[in-house]
């Protein structure tokens, strides 16, 4: 074992940002799990007592009847503000004192780098890129996750956790987040700033980027391994393929939700529904290829003369 | 020593007069600056510490005014918003500063672009200072618009009224991408070439209007025409696409962020300020009537 590479990337001035997000990102989920753990015991114990809940304030930070319920922002919220600034400053002076933004040698087209990463707020979609083509992962996949964002807040019904840190009334819909935002973002950024090296090939840390490693793929096709030649009958057994896995996901999905989250089902109304299954299956096929891909070599499901998925 | 007559021209004893009077003003000033004229003319309210004063101090402000003049008592605390929206902002305004100091000293043209680069780093002074401020407010802003996305969901601060104001922020995160995205071009250097190239040619395999995208080269489209040649102004990324960068980088994008900010933070209040921390809500309490409350 020999750490030395994975020091050297850890240092790069542009992955200390990533690093430092490693920290505050974990360091942040215990902080608000923190304030929803406090909640949700609030939470259990004023639906043991309904009289209780009649007279509660609601909330869990130290509360006196006699204070005002508002303060003024200055100097209270502006005062915080100000410090906040000063704050970040200095820190952002520090930074820009002891550590210099890259500078690599002039731009030659011919001279192609390797690997040529993307900065590491973009390596979780070129990471996409190893499993799908780029129509899919770099076209496809960032607008389906700009719409996914924007339509959460039209297929999440549920009134509760409004305002406030819940795990136990929004377990679903957090989990879901954070699947989707550590898993499936994070995880293929730090997996794709660290892990990926020369030719996008992977070396984990312990070990050294080899320019010169080859790798004799054996990349197959779904096809292929039902030795399918005949080229209509191979669009038409991955295009059966991919839509039947899409629709076979979506019927686990929506029956797995009636079954264990019934209400879920009855408060949605069917457009919504409909979406957020759909949103859901997107989701999960991402793993699912990674899968087919790390573990079975598969590269294509649905090869055609047009497009290759 | 009152004057004869208005005509007359005042002579020294009116003027030892008025050095007085200037030795008064100014101790007058000097004890109480906030009653000056000048200070008047600024501040359009009193300074005394009395509540009408707190929220004219806000509310009188063009800078402080998107602030009401009360917040909810709890909202203010750091457990609840972390801060990382404020701070989103704060670095946005960082990034603007540093960046017009960097715009002095930039060409965007392929002969000047890398020397200038070179040119800041080691001759300009603060050159270089003023670059990695730029570049590291750059990185914190991205890490504080993911965290600041993560508060907004774990707090539920995305359900009615603030929907539409989630979809704002989303356009916000995608701008700030946008914005690093153009950025990291300018330099010239091979980073940003390659990074660039790469997250160009994926626009190559957009279905339809790219030249190697499904139905692209059925219907037309080839490298001349299609989406990536409109991005780069050609067919590589070359002196075209380093102009198109920075105009994107110093002027259409940062306009699109401001425009959105000023309607985030305008929604912020029109619905009803910081959704929290609110009153907890039990289960049992949702009313069973289906659509929204
Ligand atoms: C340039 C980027 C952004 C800036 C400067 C910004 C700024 C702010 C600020 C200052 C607040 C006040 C509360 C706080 O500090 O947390 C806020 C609240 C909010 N932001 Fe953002 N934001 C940005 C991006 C986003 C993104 C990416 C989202 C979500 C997709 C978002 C959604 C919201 C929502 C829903 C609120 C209201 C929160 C509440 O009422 O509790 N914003 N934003």
């Amino acid at each position: 074992m020999d750490f030395q590479q994975l020091w050297e990337i850890t240092t790069l001035p542009d992955n200390i940002p990533i690093v430092l997000l490693g920290i505050l990102t974990p360091f942040f989920l215990w902080y608000g799990f923190r304030e929803a753990v406090k909640n949700d015991r609030l939470i259990a114990q004023l639906e043991a007592d309904p009289a209780l809940a009649k007279t509660h304030h609601r909330k869990h930070q130290p509360y006196h009847p006699a204070w005002d319920k508002t303060v003024h922002v200055w100097p209270y919220l502006l005062r915080i503000e100000f410090l906040a600034c000063l704050a970040v400053t200095a820190f952002l002076i520090l930074w820009a004192v002891y550590f210099n933004a890259p500078l690599e040698e002039p731009a030659d087209p011919t001279l192609t780098m390797n690997p040529a990463k993307a900065p590491w707020y973009f390596l979780g979609l070129q990471e996409m890129l190893v499993y799908f083509d780029p129509w899919i992962a770099g076209v496809i996949l960032p607008n389906v996750i700009v719409v996914g964002l924007m339509a959460i807040p039209y297929m999440d019904t549920s009134p509760l956790g409004n305002g406030y840190y819940t795990w136990k009334q929004r377990k679903f819909a957090i989990g879901g987040f954070m699947f989707g935002y550590l898993v499936l973002w994070l995880a293929l950024a730090f997996l794709g700033t660290f892990v990926r090296g020369p030719g996008w090939m992977i070396f984990w840390p312990g070990e050294i980027w080899d320019h010169h490693r080859v790798v004799h793929e054996v990349n197959v096709h779904l096809h292929e391994l039902f030795g399918l030649t005949d080229t209509l009958q191979i669009a038409i057994f991955g295009g059966v393929a991919t839509i039947g896995f899409l629709a076979a996901a979506g019927g686990a999905t929506d029956f797995a939700l009636r079954k264990y989250k019934p209400e879920l089902f009855r408060k949605m109304n069917i457009v919504q529904y409909v979406h957020m299954v759909g949103f859901l299956v997107i989701m999960a096929a991402l793993p699912v290829k990674m899968v087919l891909k790390l573990a079975f070599g598969i590269k294509y499901v649905w090869v055609t003369p047009w497009f290759n998925v | 020593m009152v004057p004869k007559n208005e005509l007359d021209t005042p002579g020294l004893g009116e003027v030892v007069e008025k050095v007085q009077e200037a030795k008064d003003l100014h101790l007058k000033w000097l004890k109480n600056p906030f009653e000056t004229e000048l200070w008047r003319s600024i501040f359009r309210h009193k300074v005394d510490d009395a509540p009408r004063n707190r929220s004219l101090a806000v509310l009188s402000n063009v800078f402080l005014h998107l602030h009401p003049a009360k917040v909810n008592r709890d909202a203010v605390r750091y457990t609840f918003t972390w801060g990382m929206g404020g701070i989103t902002f704060y670095l946005f305004l960082v990034l603007t500063f540093t960046g017009v100091a960097l715009m002095f000293y930039y060409h965007p043209t392929k002969a000047d672009a890398f020397r200038d680069i070179l040119y800041l780093k080691n001759d300009v002074p603060f050159g270089n200072f003023m670059r990695n401020m730029h570049r590291w407010a750059a990185h914190a802003m991205i890490i504080t618009v993911w965290t600041h996305q993560m508060r907004v969901f774990m707090t539920g601060s995305y359900k009615p009224p603030r929907e539409f104001n989630w979809n704002v922020g989303v356009i916000l995160l995608l701008v700030t991408m946008l914005l690093s995205f153009t950025g990291y071009l300018l330099p010239d250097d091979q980073l940003g070439f390659w990074a660039v190239t790469v997250g160009t040619n994926m626009a190559r395999a957009t279905p339809l209007i790219g030249h190697e995208g499904p139905l692209g080269p059925e219907i037309g489209a080839t490298a001349f025409n299609d989406i990536r040649f409109a991005m780069l102004g050609g067919s590589i990324v070359d002196a075209n696409a380093l102009l198109r960068a920075y105009i994107w980088h110093c002027v259409a994008l940062p306009l699109v962020a401001g425009i959105f900010m000023i309607v985030h933070f305008w929604r912020i209040r029109k619905d009803g300020s910081i959704s929290g921390p609110a009153p907890v809500m039990l289960a049992s309490e949702v009313k069973t009537a289906k659509g929204r409350r």
